[in-house]
């Protein structure tokens, strides 16, 4: 029975809405707590969905985020139409961004989106095609609590 | 036997199954059923917000009645600083503890002196502090509540100082026995309390160990009996001497931002109102407020001055406290614990708290993470067939919530009255379906269990 059960919910996420921003990290935050998950593995999973959610959130028009659960992981998965990224191996260094000079005086775009990503999932993939978009798969193991 | 202790009751007689407090509150605690409010114990927080919007006064509070006095040979108030702003901006905290004693306490702590050892206490806490930032006060009860139901991956944030009213407790109680030869068994001390949830801070402390505070009686329920009191109180001293006396540092105490005004601390946040603290504490779990020294943060709208049982204005007595705050500084009035002092206690262990903050997570869906799952899958169908509309009239704040309470069982799809008939039917039948397919699984299982363990001994 164990591998039968997938609970998946998909969401929109608008370009340049960042009043709305973090709502979907919010409720799949809500829903992990609602099946029990333990606390870092939640916090991992909400910090992986925030900065996913902000980088479309920042740069592209608009994308789909999907997200899944099975009894052994938590799969994050967004496809965005937007301007793609160049350099992925780039974009994955501390402290490298593209944001503009009034996306950083809201505070965002220190360069930490993408490797915040990968710090917290157990595994991280980056699709880009530029000028079309990116694929963003992140997958955070149940059994693993412990990383970091 | 319930496992948590709440300080909130709901008097069935009164109460005439409105809603309005299952509509406010802000961790969606309450549920309306045959026509009554009830709480559920694992979700509420204690924060009182039910208690102001209750039409009926069904909501009670449960601290305690005066005469809790006469079960000690000696008893102490020890005031929230919130009680020295509910009078006129003349009447000053002497005069206040004056009357406290005419109403037969026999001692009272001046709580804004004790405020201010702890101020500094903080102070010296965050000059060494390494951990996670922001450090977020403790000193609202539903605070702490609240993160370990909701945010227990920020337990780590939460300061270690203790908070003054147990201190003023602890130290009085020590002196008193002493100078009297009395057991601290027979020492009353009672905390004058703004809000119910400081009463729960008393009976069941997050910490699981003993409070040094006996009772808690509310502002509201003494305030009257308090007003006659000062009435009658002999004036001393003149206005300005009576400034003389108070700790600047302490006065903050009472309202959202007056720890971190007072102390003048940089890189600190004030937060008040529950759901502004929701998205706060959002910000805190995603790393965005690191920056930030300090949090204070109150369930109550402008901190404890906004208490559900206080008396005043909240945002009259707020400006009270803020005015006198202004006058001391201008005065430039201290009158406040010496530093060095506080020093030599901070090295000694006196202000941090003993026992640990643990998690307190709401009961998932099943023990069992696969059924967990299917249950999750079960509850987004039955939310997904819903009028979405948040009514309440099944008697959850709303329809997620409902979906929520179907699924395990605390409430049948027929509730939803905006449903057409037959479609509740069909969504029954949906449900029953689900279960009849969980409990076949739940046999295969068992069988292909038993058949590996028969496998396992050939």
């Amino acid at each position: 029975m164990n591998h039968t059960e997938v609970f998946s919910q998909n969401f929109d996420i608008t370009g340049r809405d960042f009043s709305r921003a973090g709502s979907i990290s919010s409720k799949i935050k809500e829903v992990l707590q609602e099946i029990g998950i333990v606390s870092p593995i939640i916090t991992r999973t909400a910090i992986a969905a925030y900065e996913a959610e902000m980088n479309v959130v920042m740069y592209a028009r608009r994308g789909k985020l999907t997200f899944t659960l099975t009894p052994d992981m938590i799969q994050i998965k967004i496809e965005d139409e937007g301007p793609g990224i160049e350099d992925i191996e780039k974009a994955m260094e501390e402290g490298f961004s593209t944001a503009t000079q009034e996306m950083r005086e809201m505070g965002f775009g220190a360069g930490m989106g993408l490797p915040n990503i990968k710090k917290n999932a157990d595994k991280f993939e980056v699709n880009s095609v530029p000028g079309k978009g990116t694929v963003y798969n992140i997958i955070i193991k149940l059994n693993n609590p412990d990383k970091q | 036997m319930n496992q948590y202790f709440h300080s909130i009751r709901i008097d069935e007689d009164k109460c005439d199954g409105r809603m309005k407090c299952m509509r406010i509150c802000p961790t969606q605690a309450i549920r309306i059923r045959k026509g009554k409010a009830h709480i559920l114990d694992e979700r509420c927080i204690d924060c009182g917000e039910c208690i102001n919007v209750c039409p009926t006064g069904a909501i009670v509070p449960l601290t305690d009645p005066f005469g809790e006095l006469s079960r000690f040979r000696y008893t102490i108030a020890i005031p929230s600083p919130a009680l020295y702003a509910q009078f006129g901006t003349r009447i000053l905290p002497d005069e206040i503890i004056a009357g406290l004693k005419k109403l037969g306490f026999d001692d009272v702590v001046d709580m804004a002196f004790t405020c201010g050892k702890v101020s500094f206490a903080i102070q010296e806490f965050l000059r060494d502090y390494t951990g996670p930032k922001p450090v977020i006060s403790n000193s609202c009860p539903a605070v702490v509540r609240l993160i370990q139901v909701r945010y227990p991956s920020l337990i780590e944030h939460i300061s270690t100082i203790n908070v003054p009213r147990e201190i003023a407790a602890r130290e009085i109680k020590r002196k008193k026995s002493k100078r009297y030869g009395l057991d601290e068994k027979e020492i009353g001390t009672f905390y004058i309390t703004p809000c119910p949830v400081k009463m729960i801070s008393i009976k069941q402390p997050a910490e699981k160990k003993k409070s040094f505070l006996d009772g808690a009686i509310s502002i509201s329920d003494i305030y009257g009996p308090l007003l006659s009191a000062m009435e009658n109180v002999e004036k001393k001293t003149s206005y300005r001497q009576a400034l003389k006396s108070i700790c600047i540092l302490g006065l903050g105490w009472g309202m959202a931002g007056g720890v971190c005004r007072t102390l003048r601390l940089r890189n600190s946040l004030s937060v008040s109102g529950l759901n502004e603290i929701l998205k706060v504490f959002d910000d805190i779990e995603r790393g965005k407020l690191r920056h930030i020294d300090y949090i204070e943060a109150y369930s109550c709208l402008q901190g404890c001055v906004g208490g559900s049982l206080t008396v005043e204005n909240l945002y009259n007595s707020y400006n009270k406290i803020l005015k006198l705050i202004e006058t001391l500084e201008y005065e430039k009035i201290k009158a406040c614990p010496d530093i060095r002092d506080i020093r030599r206690l901070y090295a000694d262990n006196y202000f941090f708290k003993t026992g640990k903050l643990e998690p307190r997570p709401i009961k998932p869906l099943d023990t069992d993470l696969a059924a967990a799952i299917h249950k999750r899958k079960e509850m987004e169908m039955i939310y997904e067939n819903l009028p979405k509309i948040d009514c309440g009239v099944c008697g959850s704040p709303t329809c997620l919530t409902f979906a929520e309470d179907v699924v395990k069982g605390e409430a049948s799809i027929e509730d939803c009255i905006i449903l057409p008939i037959d479609k509740r039917k069909e969504i029954k039948k949906m449900i029953e379906n689900e279960s009849n397919i969980e409990n076949k699984k739940d046999k295969k299982t068992k069988k292909e269990s038993k058949n590996e363990i028969k496998g396992n001994r050939q």
